[in-house]
């Protein structure tokens, strides 16, 4: 039992992170058409800025959580920055045109695993977070590192937020209605435009956490972890359904689970090998996703 | 005394619209005036480039020539930039936004300080009461109405309204045709139709589109009172 609860929690908090990642993904594909190769390197941004603003900007902050907390708002800051920036310099100028938009994002993301290793060398670095993160709470004989609690409340906390902003903002409103109909929301007089920039920030905040919270969850932050992460936030979108905030939720936290059970119980790596035959199965089922699922 | 008949004044120029949609040359140099105030109609058989002259003037296809709105050329602009020029569009398939209520469709077309919510309840009281609905759950007449009362909530100077009447009920169609003589009432109308029902109660000019270009201007009554040039033109009855 207590196995089984340590593998729940655990999963819980490496879907929160697939979340995370996927609800940017999802806002970004769904409202702009855009398959953005490059957020892996939102996710490396927020990991790396944390790293490098908690080494040489609050290195004189001698308590523990003030530093981390410090840290983690600039690499948040800077992965919306930079994101914005991406939508801005990159992605604008190529509007409409898919493939361009994709060979883009793909070779931003191989650049910056490069630029990063050329800057900082290939070797991880090691995010110093407080104790009390890596250390554990018993509950029912399972000895659950607190860090998962962190992971699964901020992604609680961000979807929440999210769900906010869709629903109770102008912009919010926008980008709900441009997922489904982007030229309609144009011939209403709406410059569409400003929104894409904002998915892309919101969509880099969250990968940012993420990256932070992969820093915390591996212990440290390397050159690659965005890419890796990546690619089961890709099968989260999908799975979820494109521009779904509440199916990348459920989707985040099936695929989390799916990998966490069959890795232990199975054999190390069917759990990846079979969230890829689910992404099929949802596919073959239903090729909207779980939104297409339950709407339809 | 003697009553001096004045020519209203053109509020939208079309001159010359060139609209290439794949490998097809779809408008071929379309050019015709909107004069201000009342119903101009513009007709022709299915696929002659009805729909694609309204969503060229907006900018939603990419378009040659040129498009005076009052004077100001509007080819330049983005589609938003069109619109704020006070031009608002009802498309042919509604397109109301489905997972948002008819509150939220018509809280997203609010453009600026005059929003006429007031008269948008006054002509669809239905759409008030149903606020809270999603407008995917709505009937087909009833999301029309949502569709021209997202165009009417604010004071446009010109309504393109393409095929307002499509698929609906006889009742629903002499509903809708009710609406758009009060919307000509309001301001100036470019409707896209094929009833010609509709179009004899409401329209006062006819423009007829053939193969991507203007084959004749005219009153809409005295085309519709040619049966052979309605039948030549338009291959139906006039009788609508």
């Amino acid at each position: 039992m207590s196995t089984f609860l340590l593998l729940t929690i655990t999963g819980l908090g490496l879907g929160a992170m697939y979340f995370l990642i996927a609800s940017g993904l999802s806002l970004i594909y769904g409202l702009m058409g855009v398959l953005n190769f490059a957020h892996g390197a939102f996710i490396t941004v927020g990991g790396y800025a944390a790293w490098w603003s908690e080494v040489h900007l609050f290195g004189g902050v001698h308590s523990a959580w003030p530093r981390f907390l410090l840290a983690a708002l600039t690499g948040l800051v800077i992965g919306g920055v930079f994101a914005a920036l991406v939508e801005l310099v990159l992605i604008r100028p190529l509007y409409n045109r898919h493939i361009e938009q994709v060979l883009v994002t793909v070779g931003l993301s191989i650049a910056f695993v490069a630029l990063v290793q050329g800057i900082w060398g290939p070797d991880a670095k090691t995010l110093a977070v407080p104790v009390w993160l890596h250390a554990t709470t018993t509950i029912a004989g399972a000895h659950i590192p607190n860090d998962r609690w962190i992971e699964i409340a901020t992604a609680a906390v961000v979807l929440g937020l999210l769900q906010l902003f869709l629903r109770r903002t102008r912009y919010g409103l926008i980008i709900r209605a441009g997922v489904e109909n982007r030229a309609m929301v144009t011939a209403l007089g709406i410059d569409v435009r400003k929104a894409f920039t904002l998915v892309f920030a919101i969509g880099g905040i969250a990968a940012a956490v993420a990256g932070v919270l992969g820093g915390v969850y591996f212990n440290v932050v390397g050159p690659e972890q965005g890419t890796s992460l990546l690619i089961f936030a890709f099968i989260v979108v999908v799975i979820g359904g494109l521009g779904s905030i509440g199916g990348s939720a459920v989707a985040a936290m099936v695929v989390g689970l799916t990998q966490q059970y069959v890795n232990y119980y199975a054999s190390s790596g069917v759990g990846d090998m079979i969230v890829v035959l689910l992404l099929g199965l949802v596919l073959l089922i239903s090729p909207r996703g779980l939104v297409g699922a339950f709407s339809s | 005394m003697t009553a001096v008949a004045t020519t209203p004044r053109t509020l939208l120029r079309v001159d010359g619209l060139h609209v290439h949609l794949g490998q097809s040359h779809v408008l071929q140099g379309v050019t015709f005036d909107v004069p201000e105030g009342g119903v101009t109609a513009l007709l022709g058989r299915n696929g002659v480039g009805k729909t694609t002259t309204l969503r060229a003037i907006l900018g939603l296809v990419g378009r040659r020539g040129s498009v005076r709105f009052d004077g100001e050329e509007l080819t330049s602009l983005p589609t938003h930039r069109v619109v704020q020029r006070r031009i608002g569009y009802v498309p042919e398939d509604r397109d109301v936004f489905a997972g948002l209520t008819v509150a939220e469709n018509l809280r997203l077309a609010e453009r600026d300080g005059s929003r006429r919510y007031e008269l948008v309840y006054d002509l669809f009281p239905d759409l008030e009461s149903r606020g809270a609905q999603r407008a995917g759950t709505l009937s087909g007449g009833q999301q029309q109405m949502l569709a021209i009362a997202r165009a009417l909530l604010n004071d446009n100077r010109i309504l393109l309204v393409d095929e307002p009447t499509k698929g609906l009920a006889p009742a629903l169609v002499s509903d809708v045709a009710h609406v758009l003589e009060r919307l000509s009432e309001l301001t100036t109308v470019l409707l896209v139709e094929q009833n010609l029902g509709v179009v004899r109660r409401i329209a006062r000019d006819a423009i007829v589109l053939d193969q991507g270009r203007v084959v004749h201007t005219s009153d809409a009554k005295e085309l519709l009172d040619q049966p052979e040039l309605v039948r030549r033109l338009l291959s139906v009855g006039s009788q609508g």
